[in-house]
């Protein structure tokens, strides 16, 4: 990667993140970004002072993190002095060139091999501080703090709280077989957390971030399970007779909404994460599946067959009459929740073509974002901002990216794997 | 790449608490204790005048625990008169249209060799598996394959099978008999196969 690559902002970029690792198990992912915000924030970056190898990797983080939001431009800084602190005239200098913000900022090693990392955000045009921060961070993590600082500056900046920090989980394919698997949110620091030769889908990240509940078809039938990363501990909470399926976290972690055949048709039911039994909610008699909390936990979205043709549904936990929210159209399925809770994603369907599309709960506008293909599996950033979805390309599966005004757009794949299933992870505090 | 140097750990981002030089708390001691630092974040993350007014977070990623690998059951052969290519027990695909659930009278002759060989063998357990073709949602068609599987066991109850000796399970679009984006592909798809034990 080379930051030079950043000037072309605007146009259609392509830059390529290879992975250095040994193990080919875990897909290298490549982001392709196709579109761009309406209008831009001009953001000087400059490399770190310090540590000098180390400061200009953090600067190229940030740089590529600002990128990929589509929200800010990066202006050039690769003639600008590395200073550790704000310096006047220098900022003055880069406001010449455009930048409306300055980064700036310094790594120097501590004790025990540990570094600390501190940055400025200084206005261009006022030459006031906004933000200063320090971080203390061993040689491992320097792409974490990076990431931190660029969520900082990116909130204070748009006024919207930033992802760079976050993961992404996915299933790839390769060959006949699957495997889950979590990276960072710009494709780094890829790895493997389940293995199989059985399918695995319908992955979601419990509000936490550290555990991911997903349909495996390893006992050769669908079997709901939660796994916990970060020891790699997992347990099947739904393994009922018949199909058990599409895994939904509760906001506080503590039940998980996942349809179930054990009374005969395909029902939604809620349980406790740890498992135990589950608690009937929908008795249509015909298809109910893919349930989706509201963020306030009160109601459960899902997809229901009920009218005739998939159409999504939405239902007090506690229990209740459903309301048929979708009405354009003859398939709309797969509902997920922004994170305000004030419009839903889905899958919509016209013919072959499968879009992505997301309906406003108050005033029941739709806008399709995608122009379709097979566009499915919606997953909202924790920042509602951007939708993850699968799509399908040349044939292959990848990941997509879409802002939720439908301006910015990023393609995800990796080289000799399908892609699908993907799930955001929540920002971790 | 350059910043190939920080990828030496496969890492879990967790970020500590927020907190000033001068009030660390014990939520970072948590995370100071995991990356073996001795001395807490006080002692590495030393203050000095120009850190004054700057609030200080220490930052550390926990390593994602190793893959877990997830293993099928390697299977036997069963009974053999069930493989026999020249009886309609060795037929068990039943193909559906699209988005239907009903099955063809074409499948009755292979239902009723089934039925039978189940009321004979009462203690032998049959798992229908439904599938779908690509084409809409996988969750959706997951519960699409549970309809198809369903309607095959409906007919085999109806010719007096225990509903007991039969699971009805669904991988949806996940495993096709056929890959690829065409009508022949789609409708190979769109089934429900007939398992055995062991099989």
């Amino acid at each position: 990667m080379s930051i030079s690559l950043f000037k072309f902002l605007g146009q259609r970029v392509v830059f390529f993140i290879v992975i250095a690792l040994s193990s080919a198990s875990h897909a290298q992912l490549t982001i392709e970004i196709t579109g761009v915000g309406a209008t831009q924030i001009p953001v000087a970056t400059v490399g770190f002072a310090g540590d000098t190898s180390l400061g200009g990797q953090i600067a190229q983080v940030i740089q590529s993190d600002f990128q990929r939001s589509g929200l800010i431009k990066n202006i050039d800084t690769r003639s600008a002095p590395r200073s550790a602190t704000p310096v006047a005239a220098e900022i003055a200098q880069l406001r010449t060139s455009g930048a409306d913000a300055v980064v700036v900022g310094s790594v120097a090693s501590t004790a025990n091999g540990r570094y600390e990392v501190r940055y400025y955000l200084t206005d261009a045009a006022t030459n006031q501080q906004q933000l200063a921060f320090s971080f203390t961070v061993g040689a491992r993590d320097m792409r974490a703090v990076a990431h931190k600082i660029a969520d900082q500056v990116f909130e204070k900046l748009t006024g919207v709280p930033g992802v760079f920090s976050t993961r992404i989980a996915f299933v790839a394919k390769n060959g006949r077989n699957f495997s889950l698997q979590v990276a960072d949110s710009d494709g780094e620091n890829p790895a493997t957390v389940l293995t199989s030769p059985e399918p695995i889908i319908s992955p979601a990240w419990s509000p936490d971030g550290r555990r991911l509940a997903y349909v495996s078809f390893e006992s050769r039938k669908p079997v709901v399970w939660v796994h916990d990363v970060t020891t790699g501990q997992r347990r099947a909470v739904a393994n009922f007779k018949g199909s058990n399926s599409a895994p939904a976290w509760s906001p506080d972690g503590s039940q998980l909404a996942v349809a179930l055949t054990q009374d005969g048709p395909t029902q939604v039911y809620v349980l406790s994460a740890e498992g135990g039994t589950p608690r009937r909610l929908t008795s249509s008699g015909v298809i109910d599946t893919s349930p989706a909390f509201t963020p306030d936990g009160e109601y459960l979205l899902y997809t229901s067959d009920r009218g005739g043709s998939p159409q999504i549904y939405r239902q007090k936990v506690a229990g209740g009459a459903a309301e048929r929210l979708t009405f354009e159209g003859a398939y709309n399925a797969m509902p997920r929740v922004s994170p305000d809770g004030k419009s839903f994603v889905f899958i919509r369907r016209e013919g072959n073509r499968e879009m992505i599309a997301v309906q406003d709960f108050a005033t029941r506008q739709v806008q399709t974002l995608t122009a379709g293909g097979i566009d499915e599996s919606p997953t909202f950033a924790p920042n509602g901002k951007t939708i993850l979805y699968a799509s399908m390309q040349g044939g292959r599966g990848v990941l997509g990216l879409v802002s939720v005004d439908g301006r910015i757009k990023q393609r995800i794949s990796s080289a000799g794997s399908d892609i699908r299933e993907p799930a955001w992870g929540p920002i971790v505090q | 790449m350059k910043i190939a140097g920080f990828l030496a750990a496969l890492a879990v981002l967790t970020l500590a608490a927020c907190s000033t030089p001068d009030a660390t708390t014990t939520k970072n001691a948590d995370v100071e204790d995991r990356t073996g630092v001795p001395g807490g974040p006080r002692a590495a993350n030393p203050t000095s005048p120009t850190t004054s007014g700057i609030n200080s977070t220490a930052i550390a990623t926990q390593p994602i625990a190793p893959a877990v690998t997830a293993t099928t059951n390697a299977g036997g052969r069963g009974d053999p008169a069930l493989r026999d290519p020249n009886s309609l027990l060795s037929r068990r695909n039943i193909f559906f249209d699209y988005d239907g659930f009903v099955v063809s009278a074409e499948y009755r002759a292979i239902i009723e060799a089934h039925a039978k060989y189940l009321v004979t063998n009462k203690a032998t357990r049959l798992r229908i598996e439904g599938h779908t073709d690509e084409r809409g949602s996988r969750e959706y068609n997951l519960a699409l394959g549970q309809r198809r599987a369903d309607a095959v066991r409906r007919s085999l109850v109806l010719l007096g099978v225990n509903e007991t000796q039969i699971e009805t399970v669904s991988f949806g679009e996940e495993k096709p008999a056929m890959t690829g984006t065409s009508e022949e592909a789609w409708r190979a798809n769109r089934r429900a196969d007939l398992a055995y034990p062991g099989e």
